[in-house]
């Protein structure tokens, strides 16, 4: 019999995901999985975890993780990679915690090219406090502290992420992907993959910013979510590379 | 090394880092300990060490937390109002056991206060302005020598009981130059391979975190570190006392106020008061047991500090209401001097009544 489908080595054989039925953090979370068996990074793979909906990615993964305050993971990465430049470093965070209360953080470790790989997933929301207006809220979404939509006057704009890390001359891959259809979870594993290559060969900081659905805090279903990220998010926030130092190369 | 050499405090405790196998330093520039960075910033990099200017003190503290928890000798430094934004990490790294290093060289507060010194950060050190319940080892030094000595001592209590430790010096102490010797670091090496995140190989993943689902696991977790703590209680409490036995009252004091109740001693001494003094060195773990003993043998304690009475309130329960406890002290700015020292014992002497006796400029 051919095995159709299975568990990436690096899941823990007991794992269960905490995340709501339908959200994408779970193929996230699938893909770095994936990447770590591919590219064989187990064995030397430290993770700093963050706080929001992954905080509990150490439960998922069988490797190294520390875990760093709300917004502080790319500081706690560039402790562990100052300190070990031998071993792969990554952070796996959403978007409060990367782009809002850790923006100085996650700037600097940016602009002090830092050779380790952020992950950051853009849901629009805090999903795990049941969804408030974040950085990445679009205009007129309703969340539960906009309830009248997101308007200028009161809450200002949306963040895009991946363009501002892009900026900075210490970041060797920057890209924005989705994981609404199989083409588009095709290219994110492409990106993620270039965003740890872009460590290892110590060129710099790689991002990947990765639009995911949230239907429980979007009170949607799974399918009306990605449809969503498709048709609302992606215009705002375009899919593309931003910066990859290695077409240089 | 066995040499003596004329040095300020701060370059002291950085050069007491690098002796102690700091292998990298992540900090922030604040006065006035910004000479620590200073020196680091020129010595790690010939040494094939490291060192981050950190873009806050936010950053430099998580990085120090992220780097110590792969068994990384590691640590930053701060002042005052920078120390603050460092409680959150303080907090994480108490419950996740990782053992960072901190030197804050205090400045006045609150708030920006100024650069002149002060002993206002007693409270901050010993009790935390993290959020639960934990406990920091702070190590208080008097002079430059101890600045050197009590940096070695940080790093290794660090690692042996994983516990953050604080050295609070003070601006006095850090802008100050003194003879002092390096020595060598007396201390072994501690085993951190059972805990320390390396890579899962050839084993599966450690985790490091203070996360907590299970309710019953978290409040056995608290109850073990609590234990951790008494048994730092029990082995590494030290105190310095000088005069006390046929002493009627004790000046109390800690870090470089120290100094001038030594000298405060000596002059009523020689006026035929009995009086002696005390002076805690781990201002935590703290030394109540001593105290009480003091205390129960009719000794008066004269607290003597640069705050409104912070460390006060520690030998005040300490006695139990055994003996009178009395405070002098000035906010912060110019030191209390030892005849303004001498002139308050003098009048608490004289009235033999319990009382504060802040001295104004």
């Amino acid at each position: 019999m051919q095995a159709v489908f299975s568990t990436p080595e690096v899941m823990k054989k007991d794992f269960r995901f905490t995340f709501c039925p339908g959200c994408d953090h779970g193929i996230a979370v699938r893909l770095v999985a994936e990447l770590i068996d591919e590219m064989n990074l187990k064995e030397k793979t430290i993770c700093s975890t963050c706080v929001g909906c992954s905080v509990f990615l150490y439960d998922f993964l069988n490797i190294d993780c520390v875990e760093a305050p709300h917004g502080r993971a790319c500081a706690s990465a560039t402790g562990v990679k100052r300190t070990n430049p031998d071993k792969f470093v990554f952070t796996y965070q959403g978007d409060g915690d990367f782009a809002s209360i850790g923006y100085a953080e996650s700037m600097h470790t940016a602009i002090r090219g830092e050779k380790v790989s952020a992950i950051c997933i853009n849901n629009t929301t805090y999903g795990m406090t049941g969804g408030q207006l974040g950085p990445t809220t679009m205009m007129g979404q309703v969340t539960t502290t906009s309830p009248f939509g997101r308007n200028k006057e009161y809450y200002g704009y949306p963040m895009k992420i991946a363009e501002q890390i892009a900026l900075c001359d210490g970041t060797a891959f920057s890209a924005r992907v989705a994981l609404d259809s199989v083409p588009h979870i095709n290219q994110a594993k492409q990106a993620l993959r270039k965003a740890f290559e872009v460590q290892l060969e110590g060129l710099g900081f790689g991002f990947v910013e990765i639009l995911s659905s949230c239907p429980t805090n979007w009170h949607m279903t799974p399918e009306q979510a990605h449809d969503r990220v498709k048709n609302e998010m992606i215009p705002v926030f375009p899919l593309g590379i931003f910066k990859d130092l290695t077409e240089n190369k | 090394m066995t040499d003596k050499v004329l040095i300020k405090g701060n370059y002291a405790i950085a050069q007491a880092a690098i002796n102690a196998g700091c292998q990298c330093y992540f900090g922030y520039p604040i006065t006035p300990q910004t000479e620590i960075g200073e020196y680091l910033s020129a010595k790690m990099p010939e040494l094939g060490r490291g060192y981050v200017s950190a873009e806050s003190e936010i950053g430099a503290i998580n990085m120090v937390v992220g780097a110590a928890a792969t068994g990384a000798k590691v640590m930053t430094s701060s002042s005052s109002c920078a120390v603050a934004l460092m409680q959150e990490a303080l907090s994480y790294a108490c419950s996740d056991e990782v053992p960072v290093v901190l030197v804050n060289v205090m400045r006045a507060g609150p708030g920006l206060g100024y650069v002149y010194p002060a002993q206002g950060d007693y409270n901050q050190s010993v009790y935390g302005g993290g959020n639960g319940d934990y406990k920091i080892i702070v190590l208080a030094p008097a002079t430059v020598q101890e600045c050197i000595d009590f940096t070695y001592r940080a790093f290794y209590l660090a690692r042996k009981y994983r516990n953050p430790v604080i050295l609070l010096a003070d601006g006095l102490l850090g802008q100050m130059m003194e003879p002092a010797c390096f020595g060598e670091n007396p201390y072994p090496e501690v085993d951190v391979s059972s805990w320390a995140l390396t890579g899962a190989k050839g084993r599966d993943g450690k985790a490091i975190y203070s996360c907590a689902r299970d309710e019953k696991a978290h409040i056995q977790k608290i109850q073990d570190l609590f234990k951790k703590f008494e048994l730092i209680s029990k082995n590494e409490t030290s105190f310095e006392e000088f005069e006390t036995k046929d002493a009627d009252i004790v000046l109390t004091a800690f870090g470089s106020m120290t100094r001038n109740i030594k000298a405060a001693v000596r002059v009523l001494r020689e006026r035929g008061l009995k009086v002696g003094g005390f002076r805690p060195i781990t201002l935590s773990p703290f030394p109540h047991k001593r105290i009480y003993e003091l205390a129960s043998e009719g000794k008066d304690f004269a607290v003597v500090e640069m705050n409104m009475g912070q460390m006060f309130k520690d030998v005040k329960y300490s006695t139990e209401g055994k003996s009178s406890v009395s405070l002098i002290n000035r906010p912060c700015g110019e030191w209390l001097s030892v005849e303004e020292i001498v002139a308050s014992v003098e009048k608490i002497l004289e009235s033999k009544k319990e009382g504060i006796y802040a001295s104004s400029i």
